[in-house]
């Protein structure tokens, strides 16, 4: 294809996809393991994890409550409803509980990286660290990098377990099913290997898509208002987008 | 780290040779020649988007020009790959326009962060050295502060003590006075100068803060169009026969450096099709 025949948006788009492969080998290549690096990416753990960690929890539960009792009726209609347990933890552990965490992840914290990477170059942090001789990649997105690809498979167990609680509270303590049968069902049907360890194998995948994706565009935002606010916006479109294409391709590939 | 100077006393600090730099399109610099003499404070004064800012990110290697040499001392900034760059910055301070202090940080941790990035000092000479050099801008009280509590004029302080952390040869001031209060402003000027009294540094500050510059610098040059027009004495250049210069100096709105910013014909613009 010449240049004049190609579309401008899929020039842009690829040359944008070009530009974030660059960035994200730069990132991987500045890459620091003493001890600075180790704190500095641990105090993002905390900031980026755990201030996650109430969205996450809070959202896990109620997706297992609704997720169970819409479940639960339809199989009942069928009088099958003992087997929501199987439903549940099959579309938790396997699809729901890694592709919402990623989501949920990438409006709570991603959009936060993006704005604060985005407003320290809007205040010229990242060229007095640049100017100090100091890399700003090794410095500012390095911790944030690796500090979301370590919280998102954390939160997507932690999104697990809370969204099991809600199955459990709805399916044994409002509907009465017996809680033998709910936890058999589940045991007897998932497996931990092709079941709950290709979820998680999914949540590391979506853990460094959603990472890299919020230092990226915090990184190459406009050193304006509209260009972080744009910076943030993206963040979120891209990870909801790359993360369900992602996951039809890794469900595909793990059929 | 490398601890002998980058500056020869007896030679320029910084040179920029026949430099050539378009940006967005537009021509900035035009065989601009520059000569910034060693162990002195030299100012660069001219009009907003006379291209001031442009100068001290070609020294400091942030853009690289689009033909022309710049050195600091006898090292060509434009040749230099990554490390290297990084090597000759330890030996530059810079203070940019708003301070750009690293606001997750105290002011302290904010002046220990090139101390503690490049040396292997111990902790407590690192706290002695830190205090040492928020005392001399008069900030020390301030240390376990936060950037966002204190005043612009007080960033820009602390970013000054942080330029200073490594003790450079070189200091590199950008707009030091802008939107300073009068006291604020006396007291950044003096504080240049002290610093190049004491210290004994080269330093380099870009403003268009007319009435300042006689104070503290013993340098000045004044651009204007993309070239230096004249460079001398401050008090000099005030008796300078040259049109240009005494529209700077005397703030005049029009002159050689026209208020309007080109365009079309007002009255055609206005009017333009009516009546005719």
């Amino acid at each position: 294809m010449n240049e004049s025949t190609a579309n401008p948006w899929v020039k842009r788009a690829v040359s944008r996809l070009g530009g974030a492969s660059v960035f994200l080998f730069q990132a991987l290549a500045s890459m620091k393991f003493d001890r600075f690096h180790a704190g500095e990416t641990l105090r993002q753990v905390y900031y980026i994890g755990v201030r996650s960690l109430v969205i996450i929890m809070m959202s896990g539960f109620f997706v297992g409550l609704v997720l169970t009792l819409q479940t639960y009726d339809t199989l009942n209609r069928f009088g099958a409803g003992d087997a929501v347990s199987t439903v549940l933890g099959l579309s938790l552990f396997k699809e729901l509980g890694p592709v919402l965490t990623a989501i949920l992840f990438a409006g709570r914290a991603g959009t936060s990286v993006a704005a604060e990477i985005g407003l320290m170059r809007a205040t010229e942090q990242i060229d007095a660290l640049d100017l100090m001789g100091i890399d700003p990649m090794e410095r500012i997105v390095q911790p944030r990098l690796l500090a979301g690809i370590i919280a998102v498979p954390v939160l997507t167990l932690v999104f697990n377990f809370m969204a099991l609680l809600g199955g459990v509270t709805f399916a044994i303590y409002m509907m009465g099913l017996d809680p033998v049968t709910f936890w058999g069902n589940m045991q007897n049907s998932i497996g931990l290997w092709e079941d709950f360890a290709s979820g998680m194998f999914k949540a590391v995948a979506f853990g460094v898509i959603a990472s890299w994706l919020m230092v990226y565009f915090g990184w190459i935002a406009h050193p304006t208002g509209e260009g972080v606010a744009k910076a943030t916006t993206h963040t979120v479109i891209a990870t909801a987008i790359a993360v369900l294409l992602l996951d039809f391709v890794l469900s595909a590939m793990m059929l | 780290m490398e601890t002998s100077s980058i500056i020869n006393p007896d030679l320029p600090a910084i040179r920029l040779e026949g430099v050539r730099m378009v940006r967005s399109g537009q021509l900035v610099l035009d065989e601009f020649n520059l000569e910034v003499p060693a162990g002195r404070v030299t100012a660069i004064m001219g009009p907003s988007g006379s291209g001031k800012t442009t100068v001290l990110k070609l020294i400091t290697g942030q853009i690289r020009p689009d033909a022309g040499r710049i050195y600091i001392g006898e090292i060509e900034i434009g040749k230099l790959g990554r490390q290297e760059l990084n090597e000759v910055r330890r030996h530059v301070g810079v203070l940019l326009q708003n301070g750009a202090l690293l606001t997750d940080m105290t002011c302290f941790d904010n002046v220990a962060l090139p101390i503690r990035e490049h040396t292997d000092l111990p902790e407590s000479l690192i706290e002695k050295l830190v205090l040492l050099k928020l005392q001399a801008v008069g900030l020390r009280g301030a240390s376990r502060m936060y950037p966002q509590q204190l005043s612009g004029g007080m960033n820009r302080r602390v970013a000054t003590a942080r330029a200073l952390a490594l003790d450079p040869d070189l200091m590199l001031y950008d707009e030091p006075f802008a939107g300073l209060d009068p006291i604020s402003l006396a007291a950044s000027g003096r504080l240049i100068r002290q610093i190049n009294r004491v210290v004994g540094i080269t330093s380099l500050v870009i403003t268009h803060d007319v009435a300042e510059v006689s104070k503290f610098a013993d340098y000045a040059c004044i651009m204007a169009n993309g070239r230096v027009v004249s460079c001398g004495i401050p008090d000099q250049l005030r008796q300078a026969d040259n049109e240009m210069i005494q529209q700077f100096l005397e703030g005049l709105p029009d002159g050689p450096v026209p208020f309007h910013y080109p365009a079309a014909d007002f009255e055609q613009e206005l009017f333009g099709g009516e009546g005719s």
